[in-house]
């Protein structure tokens, strides 16, 4: 269990917030009236059973989805419609449950395009390779490298993803999202399909990111052990609709949210 | 000032002043229309339910036809020409369905589309080896098929419509009423639309995709030797008509891929505005705008709905 | 045992990052520059350099232009004829109207026409993607082709609406029309693509190259990490169009001599399409390949029949040419989709560790 902000981090103010926010696909609500919020150097879990809408609240944060009614507030910036690029130039990064990598690339590659953000020299220089545009890859060479140091994949960094295993497939997608270096992480599912051995990996590199690099974290997870041990604070989602929102202690005695995991008729 | 007035009024103005005439232009447009849908219809054949896009559709289109009056030219009467031709044509279908789709099954569709590629060459190269380049006349009459015209007086004019056009109207129709019943109503049917969802599925509740993709490659190809047979009887049978199915993509396009009523509305769309466009709006830009007029038309309607006007929307999952 | 890279270690990023970082491939790349610049001038007859390696050359930079666009960025192009008929046409209005500017410099410049043409065409990419985007390269090709004929300005106004070649001079040598050297034509075309494959292969290495493959292989995930899909896309068709449409212009007016509007048809189109599937998609070297082997197969099939003694004629060897094109096509396609390029570095690690079998 971990103390409330961890041994190192202090949570500070609200980074993301989340304000009566519904989203439908045509006739289909998946999101209803939902506010949270996400305070610095947290870790927050989202969890609920399947088709609750967590992946939806995700793609929403991300820019993926535009909701209907309710507005996101990030930085203290109420946010209009955002793409995802823009998300991610905000400092939102983003790890997917069906690992999004690119499989024609290899590991490194992957990694250092998720430096694209931070690589700023021109097509002309790119052309020629010499002077600042090699200077620039290998400045950013240097920082995937520590992430690939960071997560231990150093064997496979030249091996093209789509013949990795899945568990090395999701640790070099979150190498990729921690290269933008973000604000804000957001992990779908990241255990998802692993062993316990990998889940203990997994979440020795989530605790990591947060304690090193003090980055904030919102996951959804499955693996209640998972959630209790890593998270500082939980919302409970369950049809669309917010049931619970607390630290792990007051998630895991709300009958509400018993309820809704052991499946009580409503 | 003028180039506005030639462009968005005189056509308009000659449509109105001369209604015979536009009737005619419309006709003309209607009967090419219903080609290029038949070549479309082969299109939609395959791809509903093998999920492969057959380029080498319009080869083989070439193909039937000029197997059909390669054989009658070598003596054997016409209706046995014909039976002879479908059994090449099933031939066709078996060959390409062990050479070719076989080899590459579960493969990701671009694949597929490229290996098309390869059998269209290697039918240009076998037919012109075999056929010989120059235009042939197709045998419409042994065939039985109507010829001369109906002359129709109307709208201060007359308009003249070709009884072998008509005739291939009615055909079309007849195939397309044909073929929808089959693949809602019949089990084969219903085991082709699985096959063009997911081959892997098929497989596991025991589809026989070789004996399935035999029978639609031959489908495919009885609609190629009609749509061969009809545009034969307008036009002369030779390997220019290989780019003219091309045009069957902005059909495709507009119809969806895996719509047969599509494939009608989409064909007469395309012939229609291509004939109407060349007509009233050809002499400004120059003659023979109709090789792209009919992409841009597709273009257009792209750009406004992307799925075409038939195609279902792409919901991206993540 | 001929190609271990045992021994040899990396110590710096740079390094480890350079184009030919196996001390074999530096050796090899040497020999092919030295070979390719002073071998095959002194040695190869006129019809090996004029009937061979000068179009090889040529039609492999269009094969890098195509390669760049559907290969790497995975947008599929069936327009690529019509883009090096711009840049042929380009070329010459501009030597029509700068007889005094040196010739290799106009077929740059008609590069850049190619380019503007590529980002026009490739506008569509915003809304439609896919198979739908290879329609409207489609619609490209032929409003261009249709464009080749019908607007005579493009010809000067000549009664066969075909473009002759002028003679143009470099360093007081003719370099183009009737009276230069194969010799000399092939050594500009050479180095012209020598530069721009490594300035291709600089730009696949970096930034942009990754940006590419990121669009092609899940372009959803791409935005997600901050790349603007759209810029990039119409980057692609710009550099792509670009190389394809000096392709065009040395095609003209280093190795045919006159061209007209079918030299730039969608059969063309298709021919370099098969060169870059043959090749392998996604490789540079690939293209070189693709370009050899399609262009070799005529020559190939020409010199079978001498040997075999069959008799038939010229018309017959096409229709066999493009029976086999299509058959290498679907076999390539089942047996190594990846191409020659794949093939070459399976032959490369049989010589990393021969004689043992793996």
């Amino acid at each position: 269990m971990r103390a409330p902000g961890g041994p190192d981090v202090a949570v500070g103010d609200v980074l993301l917030s989340v304000e009566n926010v519904s989203l439908s696909f045509g006739g289909v609500k998946a999101v209803s009236d939902v506010s949270f919020d996400i305070r610095k150097g947290e870790i927050r879990a989202i969890i609920g059973p399947n088709g609750a809408g967590k992946t939806s609240m995700l793609n929403i944060i991300n820019g993926f989805y535009h909701p209907q009614q309710g507005r996101i507030t990030f930085r203290g910036a109420t946010r209009a419609k955002m793409r995802p690029h823009d998300a991610a130039y905000g400092g939102i990064a983003r790890t997917f449950q069906n690992v999004a990598l690119f499989r024609g690339m290899t590991a490194l590659d992957n990694i250092m395009a998720g430096r694209s953000l931070k690589m700023h020299k021109n097509f002309f220089w790119q052309l020629l390779r010499f002077g600042p545009a090699t200077r620039e890859e290998i400045e950013h060479r240097h920082r995937a490298e520590e992430i690939i140091d960071f997560l231990k994949i150093q064997e496979i960094r030249r091996t093209p993803v789509g013949r990795l295993p899945y568990g090395l497939q999701k640790r070099v997608e979150l190498g990729r999202a921690l290269a933008m270096e973000p604000e804000l992480l957001l992990l779908d599912e990241p255990m998802a399909g692993m062993n316990m051995e990998e889940k203990e990996d997994m979440s020795r590199f989530v605790l990591d990111v947060n304690d090193h690099y003090g980055t904030t974290i919102a996951l959804i997870e499955h693996d209640m052990g998972v959630v209790m041990d890593l998270s500082d604070r939980v919302v409970v989602l369950d049809h669309g609709i917010k049931i619970a929102d607390g630290t792990p202690d007051e998630i895991k005695t709300n009958q509400a949210v018993i309820d809704a995991y052991l499946g009580v008729a409503h | 000032m003028h180039l506005l007035y030639q462009i968005f009024i005189d056509p308009f103005v000659q449509m109105g002043t001369a209604p015979d005439l536009l009737a005619q232009t419309l006709w003309e447009g209607l009967v090419g229309g219903v080609l290029y849908a038949l070549i479309a219809l082969g299109f939609v054949l395959i791809f509903k339910a093998s999920g492969v896009f057959n380029f080498a559709q319009g080869i083989m289109v070439v193909f039937a036809a000029l197997t059909l009056v390669g054989l009658y030219d070598a003596g054997v009467p016409a209706f046995l020409a014909l039976a002879l031709t479908i059994v090449v044509m099933f031939g066709l279908a078996f060959l390409v369905e062990r050479a070719v789709l076989r080899p590459l099954v579960n493969q990701p569709e671009i694949i597929l589309f490229m290996a098309t590629f390869g059998l269209t060459y290697i039918l240009i190269g076998f037919g012109e080896l075999v056929f010989g380049g120059d235009p042939k006349l197709m045998i419409t009459e042994q065939l039985l098929l109507p010829s001369g015209s109906y002359t129709i007086p109307m709208l201060g004019g007359f308009v003249q419509m070709q009884k072998i056009d008509i005739a291939a109207a009615i055909i079309a129709s007849l195939m397309v009423a044909s073929l929808g019943v089959f693949f809602q109503k019949t089990r084969i049917g219903r085991a082709l639309r699985a096959v063009a969802d997911s081959h892997r599925a098929a497989l596991s509740v025991g589809i026989s995709l070789e004996y399935i993709w035999v029978i639609v490659w031959f489908a495919a190809g009885i609609v190629a030797l009609a749509t061969g047979i009809m545009w034969g009887a307008r036009s002369n049978v030779s390997f220019a008509l290989e780019i003219i199915a091309l045009k069957a993509l902005p059909v495709l396009i507009l119809g969806g891929f895996t719509s047969i009523p599509g494939a009608i509305v989409g064909g007469v769309i395309i012939g229609v505005g291509e004939k109407l466009g060349e007509f009233y709006w050809g002499p400004l830009l120059g003659s023979g705008i109709e090789s792209w007029l009919a992409y841009v038309i597709a273009l257009i309607f792209l750009l406004f709905r992307p799925q075409g006007l038939f195609g279902e929307r792409i919901i991206e999952r993540v | 045992m001929f190609y271990r890279e045992a021994g040899q270690f990396k110590t710096s990023y740079q390094a480890d990052q350079a184009l030919f970082p196996i001390r074999q491939d530096q050796i090899g790349i040497v020999l092919i520059l030295l070979a390719a610049y002073l071998a095959v001038p002194l040695l190869a007859s006129d019809f090996v350099i004029d009937s061979i390696l000068t179009p090889v050359l040529v039609f492999s930079l269009a094969a890098i232009g195509l390669n760049l666009l559907t290969g790497y960025t995975g947008l599929l192009s069936l327009g690529t004829g019509g883009f090096m008929g711009v840049g042929a046409f380009a070329c010459y209005k501009l030597a029509t109207f700068f007889p005094g500017i040196n010739i290799v410099v106009l077929i740059l410049c008609s590069g850049f026409v190619s380019a503007a043409a590529g980002i026009v065409f490739g506008l569509p990419s915003l809304r439609i993607k896919g198979f739908y985007l290879a329609v409207a390269t489609l619609a490209a090709q032929f409003f261009l082709s249709w464009c080749f004929i019908r607007i005579p300005w493009l010809y000067n106004y000549n009664v066969s609406a075909s473009i002759e070649v002028p003679t143009r001079t470099l360093l007081g040598i003719p370099v183009t029309g009737p009276n230069a050297t194969p010799t000399t034509r092939y050594l500009i075309v050479l180095t012209i693509v020598a530069v721009m494959t490594w300035a291709a292969s600089n730009l696949i290495r970096g930034r942009i190259g990754r940006t590419w493959m990121a669009v092609r292989d899940m372009d959803i995930a791409a935005e997600l990490i901050g790349i603007r899909l759209y810029p990039t896309k119409l980057l692609a068709f710009a550099v792509s169009s670009f190389y394809c449409g000096v392709a065009g212009a040395m095609l003209v007016f280093l190795y045919l001599g006159n061209a007209e509007s079918e030299s730039f048809s969608i059969n063309q189109s298709f021919l370099v399409l098969f060169m870059v599937i043959i090749g392998g998609l996604g490789s540079l070297l690939g293209s070189f390949f693709g370009a050899a082997l399609i262009l070799g197969l005529p020559i190939v099939l020409r010199a079978a029949k001498e040997a075999s003694g069959i008799a038939m004629t010229s018309a017959t060897l096409e229709h066999l040419n493009f029976m086999v094109l299509g058959a290498l096509i679907i076999l390539f396609l089942i047996a190594e989709p990846a191409g020659l390029a794949r093939l070459w570095q399976i032959g490369k690690q049989k010589l990393r560790v021969w004689p043992f079998p793996y």
